[in-house]
């Protein structure tokens, strides 16, 4: 017999807040992730010496890499807060249709709020400037 | 790993045929439905039929019903009810899964786009093999297991609260809407339950009645038949019953870590 064939999925299911939110915070992880290797550069810098320190802020301060440190703030932002939404799941609260949908737009709308404050507090203490 | 891609022999061919509506109907919907013969050696397609709504019922399965009789005998299908409680016309309508029977077309807005339920191997057209979805709710021993023996006299009693509890999880149809909505299930469904099964295990894992907690708990406790459960939600979002597959789970799985942490 012929093999079944595999019916559609991704190109044919509707996308919604839940897949949306879902993939979003697992990407937001792994770009998390990869910033984290740039921290510990950093703080290893900072602990060896004043020259490793210094050129490692060169580094750090580049125009690109504070492109990315922008980029991981917003990934930071939406991580954190996507997660407490996970925590409370964890507690069986916030799972009826209704509150799922509501809690994802209060992640969103919150993401957005969290990051123009941190990044403008980063912005004015000259960090990304 | 996950495959996004679809094998092979899955490609849908978008040119299949088309059927036109009647000449001189006024109210004229296209419906496109997935199309796969199994005898015919080809891949799947996507045939093209003008329905003239006027001279149809108000629901989808109305829809394929009328396109059975009157454009092609060979569209096949599943349904039984035509009233949301058999399950049998579960597919994918307009992007999410649902009952033919019980979604409206004027819920839809344009062509109605008409698959079988997602990432299943297609026996004919819109009928999926479902036969590991059952063998995964048959896994989790959907039945009362108890140590005590039943009154001689009367049934095994329960308090209307206990009812309560099991009252939504029982009403479960198995239509395999949430199962195979569910992204994890698409890329794990050999080996992680569903949202069906797990939602079955609660029903009887909360069950005053039943005995087995424990076991039934001990049987759950693997990284994949359970906790491939990401709370993407899209599960509770496609059930036709409204019932909430994902809450059961969650607590499912608070109830593992309570049992071995307080």
């Amino acid at each position: 017999m012929r093999q079944r064939p595999l019916s559609p999925h991704l190109d044919i299911y509707r996308f919604a807040y839940t897949m949306a939110t879902s993939i979003a915070h697992r990407a937001t992880g792994l770009i998390l992730t990869a910033g984290f290797a740039v921290l510990i550069y950093w703080l290893v810098a900072a602990a060896s010496s004043a020259d490793s320190y210094a050129s490692a802020q060169q580094i750090v301060g580049s125009g690109p890499v504070k492109l990315l440190l922008v980029g991981w703030l917003l990934a930071f932002c939406y991580h954190l807060l996507n997660g407490i939404r996970h925590l409370n799941w964890d507690r069986v609260r916030g799972l009826e249709r209704h509150e799922a949908r509501r809690s994802a737009r209060i992640v969103i709308i919150a993401t957005v709020v969290l990051f123009l404050v941190l990044g403008a507090r980063a912005f004015a203490s000259g960090v990304l400037s | 790993m996950a495959e996004f891609r679809l094998p092979a022999n899955s490609r849908i061919n978008k040119d299949g045929k088309v059927h036109k509506a009647p000449a001189g109907s006024t109210n004229v919907r296209t419906f496109k439905v997935y199309r796969y013969d199994p005898d015919g050696g080809e891949n799947p397609r996507i045939d093209t039929f003008e329905v003239d709504m006027d001279s149809c019922g108000p629901m989808v399965l109305d829809a394929l019903i009328k396109i059975k009789n009157e454009l092609d005998p060979s569209l096949t299908f599943r349904r039984s009810c035509r009233e949301g409680i058999c399950g049998s016309c579960a597919m994918n309508i307009d992007g999410t899964n649902t009952l033919a029977c019980t979604k409206s077309c004027d819920e839809v807005k344009g062509e109605v786009k008409i698959y079988p339920l997602p990432h299943m191997p297609v026996v004919k057209d819109l009928v999926p093999d479902l036969t590991q979805f059952y063998a995964q709710y048959a896994s989790v021993k959907p039945w009362l297991q108890s140590k005590t023996p039943a009154p001689p006299d009367r049934e095994r009693l329960q308090a209307p609260d206990e009812q309560e509890k099991i009252d939504r999880p029982s009403a479960c149809i198995l239509c395999a809407c949430c199962s195979t909505s569910c992204p994890s299930y698409w890329w794990n469904g050999d080996r992680y339950l569903g949202p069906a099964a797990l939602l079955a295990a609660y029903r009887w894992i909360i069950d005053s009645r039943d005995d087995a907690t424990g076991e039934r708990l001990d049987a759950l406790n693997d990284p994949f038949k359970l906790y491939r459960c990401h709370t993407i939600m899209n599960c509770t979002e496609a059930c036709p019953k409204d019932l909430n597959p994902a809450k059961a789970i969650a607590e499912i799985k608070r109830m593992m870590v309570e049992r071995e942490h307080l």
